[in-house]
C-alpha cells in the first residue's frame, strides 16, 4: 500500500492507465521524452555489449579461420581477406599437425622446401591419460574425506579441517622443488602416477572443502535408516552419499578437468625429461611455438586441437562449471 | 560382518589359534596381492612400448581402479577387526589418505622450501640470507617484482571492472545469455592456447609487407607504422596483461552477474522513484550491495595473477623485460638448477598470499556448525 501511495504522489506526469484491483501490478505509461531516452539507452547498451562480444570473439575466430587456410596464403594476407574465396579452405593443416604429414612450400627465391608437420595426436592421448585419473582420483579421495569430516567423530577433527582450509590458497610453486626431489629419489619423475598424484595434491584441499560443504548438509535422517539396517559407514557412503552428491561431484569434476587439461607448469616440472612419449598437449603446443613460431598454419591448427576438448566440455556442461567456479572462488 | 563369532565355542584352543592365524594371514595377503598387482601395472605403464591408445586406456583403468581398490581393501581389512578397533580405524580410512597426500604435497613442502631457501644451488651448504638478498637486489628480479605488481593492479583491476560493466550491461540487454557465453568462453582456453591466439593478433611484419596480425593491420590501415608490440618496453607488459584480462573477465562477470540479480528490486525501484539516474543507481545501490562478491572475485583473480607463469613463458619467455615472479621461479629451478633461489622466490609468493590464508582461517573459526 505504501509503495502505491508513493508512486501516486511522485509521478505526477505519469497518468495511471489501469488499476484493476489493489495488490495487482500497476502499469504506468511514461511521458514521451523518457521513452525516447530509454530507446537511446537500449541502443547504447546493446550496441556497446555487442562491441565487447566482437572484441572478445575476434581473436579466437581469427585463429580458427587461419587454421583452415593454405600455408602460403596465411603468411601473405590477413585472415579477414579469406572470406572472398571460401573455396580455398582446407583441412591440410590439421592433417599435418595431427599426423605429422610432410608439407612443402615455395620460398620467395623459388626453391621448394619440404618440412615435417607435427604429431599432436600422441600428446592429445597423453593429455587424456593424465587428465581423467587426475580428475577422478582427487574427487574420490576428497569425497571420502568430506564424509569422514561430516559424519565421523575422531580426535583432531576440527584442527585437521582447519588445516585444509588453510591450505586452500597455498600456491603450488611452494611444492615444486621438494616434490621434484622426492620424485627423483623414488623414480616417480616422468610417470603418469607422479603427475596424477601431483594434481591430486594440488586440487585436493579445494575438492575436500567443497564436497564437505555439500555432504555436511545432507540430512542425517537419511543415513540413520541405513545404519539401522546394519550398514557400515563404507556401505552408506558408497551406496547412499556418493549418488546423492553427484551434482557437487560434477561441478568440481568439470572445474578440475579444465584446470588439469590446461595446466602447463605441473606438466613441465614433473613430465620433463621423460621425452616426447609422455608430453601433454600444452607442452606440445609450447614446443611448436618455440621451434616454429612463424608457421602460423601449424600453430593455429595446433592451438585449436588443444582447445577443442575443453571448449566442448565447457559449452556442454557450462551450468555445472559455473556452479563449481562460484563455489570454489578461491583456488590456490 | 566380522568373523569373530564364526568359530564355535567347542573348538579346541589350538584350532582357535590356527583359524586366528589363518585370518591374520589372509588379512595381510589380500592387501599385499592388490599392491603387487598395482605395482606391476605401474612397471608396465612405465616401460611399455605399446601403442599410445592401449597405454591410455590401461593407464586410466589402472589409475582409477587402483585408487578405488585401495579403499576397498582398506575397508575389507577394517571389517575383519572387532568393535573398538573398527571404530578407531574407520575415520583413518576416510580421512587418512587425504591428510597424507595434503601433508606430503602442500604442508611439508612449505617447511622444506623454507629450509631449502637458506641453502645453496644444490642444497648442500648453508648460505644464510644470500638467496633472499639476491632476490631483492638482482635487476632481473626487481623487474619481475615491478611487473608482477603491474599484473596484479592492471590485470585484476581490469578484469573485475570489465566484468562488472559487462554484467551490468548484460542485465539490461536483450541477449544476456548469448553475450555471457561469448565473454565467458575464454575461461576454457589454456594460457598457452591464449598465448598463440594473441601472438597472432600482435604479429608483426616490417613496414611495406602485408600485415597478418590484426592489430598491426588496423594500425596501418589508419596510416600508422606497424609496431612490434611484444618487444616494446615497457608497454609489452600491458599487451601481455590484456591476455589475462581476456581470460579472466568472463569469470568476474559470471560471479558478479549472479550477485547483481540478488539485489532486491524494491531498493532499485525506490532509487528510481527518488529520481536517481541509472549511473547513480549503479554506484549508490548496486555496487555497495555486491561488495562482498567484488572482494571475493578480486581476491581470486589476484591469486591467479600472482602465480601467472604460462603467458609470459609462452609469449616472450621472460625476455624484453617481461619477467614475473612465477616465471623467474621456474627459471631458477629448471633452467639454472638453483634450488636455493627457486625456493626463496616460492616463499615470497607464499608470503604474498598469507593474508588470504589468515582471513580464510578467521572465517572458518567463526563457523559455528562444525
Amino acid at each position: 500500500m505504501k509503495r502505491l501511495q508513493v508512486l501516486m504522489s511522485v509521478e505526477s506526469t505519469a497518468p495511471v492507465e489501469k488499476e484493476e484491483q489493489l495488490g495487482k501490478k500497476i502499469v504506468l505509461s511514461k511521458p514521451k521524452s523518457q521513452r525516447q531516452k530509454t530507446l537511446v539507452q537500449k541502443i547504447l547498451v546493446n550496441g556497446f555489449l555487442a562491441l565487447i562480444c566482437i572484441i572478445w570473439t575476434l581473436p579466437t575466430l581469427g585463429v580458427l579461420v587461419t587454421s583452415f587456410r593454405d600455408r602460403d596464403e596465411v603468411v601473405t594476407s590477413g585472415w579477414w581477406t579469406s572470406f572472398s574465396d571460401p573455396g580455398a579452405f582446407t583441412l591440410r593443416n590439421y592433417e599435418q599437425v595431427l599426423a605429422g604429414q610432410d608439407y612443402s612450400y615455395t620460398r620467395a627465391d623459388g626453391t621448394v622446401v619440404s618440412s615435417r608437420g607435427d604429431n599432436m595426436l600422441n600428446s592429445f592421448l597423453n593429455s587424456i591419460t593424465v587428465t581423467v585419473p587426475a580428475v577422478i582420483i582427487p574427487i574420490l579421495i576428497a569425497a571420502f574425506a568430506a564424509y569422514g569430516f561430516a559424519w565421523l567423530d575422531f580426535p583432531g577433527r576440527k584442527i585437521l579441517f582447519a588445516t585444509i582450509v588453510g591450505l586452500l590458497v597455498v600456491p603450488l610453486q611452494i611444492a615444486l622443488i621438494p616434490i621434484l626431489r622426492d620424485y627423483m629419489a623414488i623414480g616417480l619423475n616422468g610417470s603418469y602416477l607422479g603427475i596424477w598424484l601431483a594434481h591430486t595434491g594440488f586440487g585436493l584441499a579445494l575438492a575436500t572443502y567443497l564436497l564437505f560443504n555439500y555432504i555436511s548438509t545432507i540430512p542425517r535422517s537419511i543415513m540413520e535408516s541405513a545404519f539401522l539396517d546394519g550398514a557400515s559407514h563404507f556401505t552408506t557412503f558408497t551406496r547412499l552419499i556418493l549418488p546423492l552428491s553427484v551434482p557437487a561431484l560434477a561441478s568440481f569434476a568439470i572445474f578440475q578437468f579444465i584446470w588439469v587439461w590446461n595446466d602447463l607448469l605441473v606438466a613441465l616440472v614433473f613430465l620433463s625429461g621423460a621425452g616426447e612419449q609422455v608430453e601433454v598437449i600444452t607442452q606440445r603446443l609450447l614446443n611448436i611455438v618455440g621451434t616454429r613460431g612463424q608457421d602460423w598454419h601449424l600453430l593455429t591448427a595446433g592451438a585449436f586441437v588443444s582447445m577443442a576438448l575443453p571448449l566442448v566440455v565447457f559449452f556442454a556442461l557450462q551450468r555445472f562449471f559455473v556452479r563449481g567456479l562460484m563455489a570454489g572462488s578461491v583456488k590456490g | 560382518m566380522t568373523d569373530f563369532n564364526m568359530s564355535d565355542k567347542s573348538d579346541s584352543p589350538v584350532q582357535r589359534i590356527l583359524s586366528w592365524v589363518a585370518r591374520l594371514v589372509v588379512s595381510f595377503a589380500v592387501p599385499l596381492l592388490v599392491f603387487v598387482v598395482l605395482y606391476f601395472g605401474f612397471l608396465f605403464l612405465r616401460d611399455s612400448n605399446a601403442p599410445q591408445i592401449v597405454i591410455t586406456i590401461s593407464a586410466i583403468i589402472w589409475g582409477v581402479g587402483g585408487a578405488a581398490a585401495l579403499y576397498w581393501v582398506t575397508n575389507w581389512v577394517i571389517q575383519r577387526t572387532n568393535g573398538i578397533w573398527r571404530k578407531r580405524l574407520t575415520p583413518f580410512m576416510f580421512v587418512g589418505p587425504a591428510i597424507a597426500i595434503l601433508g606430503w604435497y602442500l604442508m611439508l613442502p612449505t617447511l622444506r622450501s623454507f629450509y631449502l631457501s637458506f641453502f645453496d644451488r644444490v642444497s648442500e651448504n648453508f648460505v644464510g640470507l644470500d638467496n633472499y638478498i639476491y632476490v631483492f637486489t638482482d635487476p632481473t628480479m626487481q623487474t619481475a617484482f615491478v611487473n608482477n605488481l603491474l599484473w596484479l593492479v592492471v590485470g585484476t583491476g581490469g578484469s573485475v571492472l570489465l566484468g562488472l560493466i559487462i554484467a551490468l550491461l548484460a542485465d539490461r540487454s536483450g541477449f544476456e545469455k548469448v553475450a555471457k557465453a561469448f565473454i565467458f568462453a575464454p575461461m576454457a582456453i589454456s594460457f598457452v592456447g591464449a598465448g598463440v591466439i594473441w601472438k597472432f593478433i600482435y604479429a608483426y611484419q616490417p613496414p611495406g609487407y602485408e600485415q597478418i596480425g590484426l592489430l598491426n593491420a588496423i594500425v596501418t590501415s589508419f596510416g600508422g607504422d606497424p609496431q612490434n608490440w611484444i618487444v616494446m618496453r615497457p608497454w609489452n607488459n600491458i599487451f601481455l596483461i590484456f591476455i589475462l584480462i581476456w581470460l579472466q573477465t568472463g569469470f568476474a562477470m559470471v560471479v558478479l552477474s549472479a550477485a547483481i540479480k540478488t539485489v532486491p528490486n524494491e531498493l532499485l525501484e525506490a532509487g528510481r522513484i527518488d529520481g536517481a539516474g541509472e549511473i547513480r543507481i549503479i554506484t549508490s545501490i548496486i555496487v555497495p550491495s555486491i561488495k562482498g562478491s567484488i572482494v571475493t572475485v578480486s581476491t581470486t583473480i589476484l591469486l591467479i595473477t600472482l602465480k601467472i607463469f604460462d603467458i609470459v613463458y609462452s609469449m616472450t619467455n621472460g625476455l624484453y623485460g617481461t619477467e614475473v615472479l612465477a616465471s623467474q621461479q621456474y627459471k631458477q629451478m629448471f633452467k639454472f638448477l638453483h634450488y636455493g633461489r627457486g625456493s626463496a622466490i616460492a616463499i615470497i609468493i607464499l608470503l604474498a598470499v598469507t593474508p588470504v590464508i589468515w582471513y580464510n582461517l578467521k572465517q572458518f573459526g567463526k563457523r559455528e556448525v562444525f
